[in-house]
């Protein structure tokens, strides 16, 4: 059976700090809190802002967006590990907050953060694993042989995963989710930490994945990983979602393609309209007094024309970057930030 | 409910257990053995304390045993892997309501307990003989006794290690588990109490004193000891409210 991912309106605010993050709960020995009206509010995070996402069978979908977007908590909603304030969420038929054993039969998930079982071996990890979803100890032997052959574990395969390197137990978790061929396979993050060889690996073997059907669903910050690996993508920034549609579509969304980030002494509105007026701009925008990001649909052949105008106008020019059409443009047009800010 | 995913937890609970068998044998009987041989071999011995001490401390040292077994193996783990290895995550995600986890930890903690319990009396007597008098009478009411103290030890296993923050731990032994162990009524009975009549009351509520003199009601009837009717009431009670609270923290621990 296919399974596709779907969300409603997903809302969630967390009474800080989460569960789940340092501090909570627990023998926290601090002055008892005042009673009555002068008792502070708790203060609320919002995760998640009203996301909406129709995730089709068989697609690979991705989550980009800075740290702290939201991703993270979408994934959690999904897997039933972080019940949304409000808002529904599907996988397949099943809306994960009434259904969640039947969910969990039909998803595999890749935290961000390990957590094997340190206190099993590798090819344990993945034969327990496979027992708590009901496989006969023959089919666990056989699925975990060729899981440990294809993510190129064989040789620790019964080795304690305590001594693995961030890479090889990163490898073990992938193994592990798909130990039980789910139907829908959640990566947060997957390739945090892999070197380039172990990148193009996974990559490969999530494409291998998704042609038997398998919708998968990946977190990322790495635009590149987005753009050679998903076949649509949501851009997601304090919790909603900026934009949504294939890489392309999303590129060519971005006014020209290029971007010129350029940085002066000071300039001025007059100056920046005349900016505006050279061929091919399509957008000008100032960060701050002496910045601005100008959208154009050529790059490097802009520049002469801008310094002379610069000099021209008797403003100092300082630092010039130009970006070719990519996905850090984009979140860059929607955001004003980047990425990597 | 899906019990193969359940004893397939069981499974691996047992599977850890018996990797680390050696250092979970020393953790669970070294230091209550030690106490055993200068209390009840050397004091004794050397006659500063009376010869009819063997038999009092016995059934205290059995619920010593049981109870620490019991919170170690659960809360130690639990404490651990919520928040610093965060291996549960992949149990949590296995195909079964999440509370039938914490089920299984605590029937694991309390298999894990009711093991100890039962090799810490041959091995204890074997340090004690000549001139201990155990006299079980009645075995049905003694199995029931040391099941619901193994249980009490994992529901109280399950509470802590969902209570308690890592970077607490120590605290949590010597802010709850040394007291409840020194005025648990384990190295005397409830009635050396007498002249202490404020402490006498104040100690019942520590689930601690039903468990050791419900063993000692049951093991060694000739000494003085509660109801064994209120010891088993006591536990129940005590079972249920750990057991309550255990889950409903462990679910907010789970899910956020």
């Amino acid at each position: 059976m296919l399974a596709g991912i779907r969300t409603l309106e997903l809302r969630k605010v967390y009474d800080s700090p989460s569960p789940m993050g340092a501090g909570a709960g627990g023998f926290a020995f601090t002055a008892p809190r005042a009673k009555g009206k002068t008792r502070q509010p708790k203060p609320q995070i919002v995760a998640l802002e009203g996301i909406s996402l129709d995730i089709a069978p068989g697609e690979i979908f991705c989550l980009l967006g800075p740290n702290g977007a939201g991703k993270s908590t979408t994934v959690g909603v999904l897997t039933t590990r972080i019940r949304p304030t409000s808002g529904r969420a599907f996988i397949g038929e099943h809306d994960v907050w009434l259904n969640q054993v039947a969910v969990k039969r039909l998803i595999g998930v890749v935290a961000q953060r390990p957590n094997l079982d340190f206190s099993l071996t590798a090819r344990e990890i993945l034969a327990f694993h496979g027992a708590y979803f009901g496989l006969s100890s023959h089919e666990r032997a056989k699925r975990a042989e060729v899981l440990l052959e294809r993510f190129k574990l064989t040789d620790r395969a019964d080795q304690l995963v305590r001594g693995f390197s961030g890479g090889m137990m990163q490898r073990l978790s992938i193994a592990r989710a798909m130990m039980h061929d789910p139907q829908v396979l959640f990566l947060d993050e997957p390739s945090a930490g892999l070197d380039p060889q172990t990148r193009l690996l996974l990559w490969e073997i999530v494409r291998e994945y998704n042609q038997s059907g398998k919708t998968v669903l990946l977190t990322t910050h790495n635009m590149e990983e987005a753009d050679a690996l998903c076949q649509r993508l949501a851009i997601i920034d304090h919790g909603r979602v900026i934009a949504l549609g294939t890489p392309r579509e999303l590129k060519a969304s971005v006014p020209g393609g290029f971007l010129l980030r350029l940085r002066f002494g000071l300039h001025s509105p007059e100056f920046l309209k005349r900016l505006q007026s050279l061929s091919g701009v399509r957008e000008v925008r100032a960060t701050d007094s002496s910045g601005a990001d100008v959208y154009a649909d050529r790059g490097g052949s802009l520049i002469p024309e801008v310094a002379s105008l610069a000099s021209a106008a008797g403003v100092e020019l300082h630092d010039v970057h130009i970006s070719e059409p990519s996905l850090e443009n984009l979140f860059l047009h929607h955001t004003g930030r980047s990425l990597r800010e | 409910m899906n019990w193969k995913a359940f004893f397939a937890m069981l499974a691996r609970d047992a599977h850890v257990a018996r990797r680390n068998l050696v250092a979970l044998l020393f953790q669970t009987f070294l230091q209550p053995l030690m106490f055993v041989f200068i209390f009840g071999r050397v004091m004794v011995g050397s006659g500063y304390m009376p010869p009819s001490y063997k038999s009092l401390l016995l059934p205290g040292i059995m619920a010593i045993c049981m109870v620490g077994t019991g919170i170690w193996a659960v809360a130690m783990p639990l404490i651990g892997e919520f928040q610093f290895t965060r291996e549960i995550e992949d149990r949590l995600l296995a195909p079964m309501d999440i509370s039938w986890l914490a089920m299984e930890k605590v029937v694991a903690g309390t298999l894990q307990a009711l093991a100890a319990g039962l090799m810490v009396i041959p091995a204890a007597w074997l340090l004690l003989r000549p001139g201990v008098g155990l006299n079980i009478h009645h075995p049905l009411l003694f199995a029931a006794v040391a099941v619901l103290v193994a249980l009490f030890s994992a529901t109280g296993g399950l509470a802590l290690g969902c209570i308690v923050q890592q970077t607490h731990i120590g605290l949590m032994f010597s802010l709850v588990v040394a007291p409840m162990i020194f005025f648990g009524c384990t190295y005397y009975p409830w009635s050396a109490l007498t002249n202490f009549p404020i402490l006498q009351k104040v100690v019942l509520v520590n689930p601690l004193v039903y468990a050791s003199e419900g063993l000692r009601g049951t093991m060694v009837p000739q000494f003085p000891h509660l109801s064994l009717l209120a010891v088993l009431a006591a536990l129940v009670f005590f079972n249920a409210l750990l057991l309550v609270t255990g889950l409903r923290k462990f679910y907010g621990k789970a899910v956020s």
